[in-house]
């Protein structure tokens, strides 16, 4: 059986498509079959992400109507065999996504799959109530600002509501925490929510700060994930998530920000 | 596979549905007056299911207009789904409407408008949809009973998400700004308080709010509210419990 994490948000442009890039990257470069699936039909951006868009023949939309087989739709990663991603169709809209159609490509990816990503469109709407509806995980993608906190609470509330393990009364859907887009010096000088000013109002387990970035842009732009940016920060702090994710202990980094040239120099003061 | 899926099943069910209890035909007065209620906590009876209750007009032998009373309600949002106490003549029209006609035990002392919940009801004839009503005697509107369904929430309550007690209400977990929580008796906050917080809906002016850290962004007791920007800075932010004095909110730190 797989697990299903749901990478979800409510509010838009916070990074929910290149995180849910990231990490199945990761799981799969750590030896775990996983699939990515883009519910984000109509606003198709995922196979960008991942360099695969010339690729793409069949997508999810084709599948859930019986239109192709999910291995027809599934599109093998060029930088790991692990990895499968499947498109979102470009051409419908998020009423395509039937409550039955994705429950069965769900099941059917769950008896080959370790892992299965699911990137939720932004809103609280059809598409974003789907991608959730089945999860076992969420990572919720936040912004430190208060509007991305705010709907990643509307978020949480849903996560805890709407799911079928609500709805069935099981163990709830663990919820996780991955701050983005985090500029450490901009928290210093007070323009930016902190942590604990976000932790304060959402109180969740936090899998990782992903620092504000340039690499992330140029890796979107390139159509290769991030986390296989090693030098970079952002790269670095997913595959921390993603390590993380899997029992590993590890400390957090990106907090307090990189020290200026002149400290590297003569050595930080505390 | 040998066995067809069954298309589809029958399952009794109990759910709650407010009991719309009239005293009056005056149209114009029912009407102000629900608007008033709605006003009080306007998403918990948005499109809210309604059963109305005919005994109390019947026994003062008022004349009502029951097709009018139908569409005023419906105007207003409510869904009338039943009725009860209704004489032969309201029962006929009821059918006409394709309403279900509740068969009435005796009640003891009824709410205006409340909340109950329905025991097996025997009387019912077979064919008729299970529809709520009935219950063991309830107080006079002003006091709801202490024990009346105390509801303990330990999970935080999200942005968006509403809770409604019919007795009091108990929070263990922070309330987070945008959600709301609502209750007939008092409402206890045993975290932040920063969403929206109604207590005495139902107009007990007896109830009160307590929370550990004020941050609301509003604050209402039986219908006399504060928003936050009217929120005292020096009760901000501490352990706080807030009542009504002489259609007054009173908020006092709790030392």
């Amino acid at each position: 059986m797989a697990r299903i994490i749901v990478v979800t948000s409510g509010k838009g442009g916070v990074g929910k498509t290149t995180t849910s890039a990231a990490i199945a990257m990761g799981l799969a470069k750590k030896g775990h079959k996983t699939a990515v699936i883009d519910f984000d039909v109509g606003l198709r951006n995922l196979d960008l992400i991942l360099g695969c868009e010339r690729r793409v023949v069949y997508d999810f939309i084709n599948v859930i109507n019986g239109e192709a087989s999910l291995n027809q739709a599934l599109i093998r990663d060029k930088n790991c065999n692990l990895l499968y991603i499947l498109p979102a169709s470009q051409t419908r809209d998020k009423d395509a996504l039937t409550h039955e159609g994705v429950g069965k490509v769900l099941d059917e990816l769950s008896k080959d799959f370790g892992y299965i990503v699911c990137d939720s469109p932004a809103g609280i709407e059809k598409g974003a109530n789907l991608a959730l509806y089945f999860a076992d995980d969420a990572f919720v993608v936040t912004n430190p600002e208060i509007s991305s906190v705010r709907d990643s609470d509307r978020m949480l509330g849903i996560l805890s509501s709407k799911s079928r393990r609500a709805e069935r009364n099981e163990e709830p859907i663990k919820e996780y925490l991955l701050l983005t887009r985090y500029d450490a010096d901009r928290v210093k000088l007070g323009e930016m929510l902190s942590l604990e000013d976000v932790q304060e109002i959402l109180s969740l387990e936090l899998l990782g700060i992903i620092p504000e970035s340039k690499s992330v842009l140029s890796a979107s732009n390139a159509g290769i994930p991030v986390i296989l940016d090693e030098k970079s920060e952002a790269g670095q702090a997913y595959a921390d998530v993603v390590a993380r994710y899997l029992g590993e202990k590890l400390p957090h980094r990106f907090i307090d920000g990189k020290k200026g040239f002149l400290r590297r120099l003569f050595g930080g003061r505390k | 596979m040998l066995n067809t899926p069954p298309k589809l099943e029958f399952k009794s069910s109990t759910f709650f549905a407010p009991i719309l209890i009239l005293y009056t035909n005056d149209m114009v007065a029912i009407e102000q007056a629900l608007h008033d209620k709605i006003s009080l906590a306007p998403d918990f009876f948005k499109d809210s299911p309604l059963i109305i209750d005919l005994r109390e007009v019947n026994k003062l032998n008022l004349d009502l207009d029951f097709v009018e009373l139908m569409q005023l309600l419906r105007r207003i949002g409510f869904f009338p789904v039943g009725i009860r106490g209704g004489n032969e003549q309201q029962n006929k029209q009821a059918r006409a409407l394709s309403l279900p006609i509740d068969t009435v035990r005796e009640l003891g002392n009824s709410i205006v408008i409340g909340e109950v919940q329905k025991p097996e009801n025997t009387q019912q004839p077979p064919a008729q949809p299970e529809v709520i009503a009935v219950k063991e005697p309830v107080q006079p509107a002003a006091i709801p009973p202490i024990s009346a369904a105390t509801i303990l929430v330990t999970q935080p309550i999200r942005s968006g998400q509403r809770i409604y007690a019919s007795g009091d209400l108990i929070i263990l977990s922070q309330v987070s700004a945008g959600a709301e929580i609502m209750a007939e008796g008092n409402i206890h906050v045993y975290n932040t308080l920063r969403g929206r917080a109604l207590a005495g809906v139902h107009g007990n002016t007896a109830a009160r709010i307590f929370c550990f850290d004020l941050q609301a962004e509003l604050i209402s007791i039986a219908g006399d509210y504060k928003t936050s920007e009217d929120l005292n800075k020096q009760t901000y932010n501490h352990p706080v419990q807030i009542y009504l004095q002489n259609h007054a909110l009173i908020i006092k730190e709790i030392a």
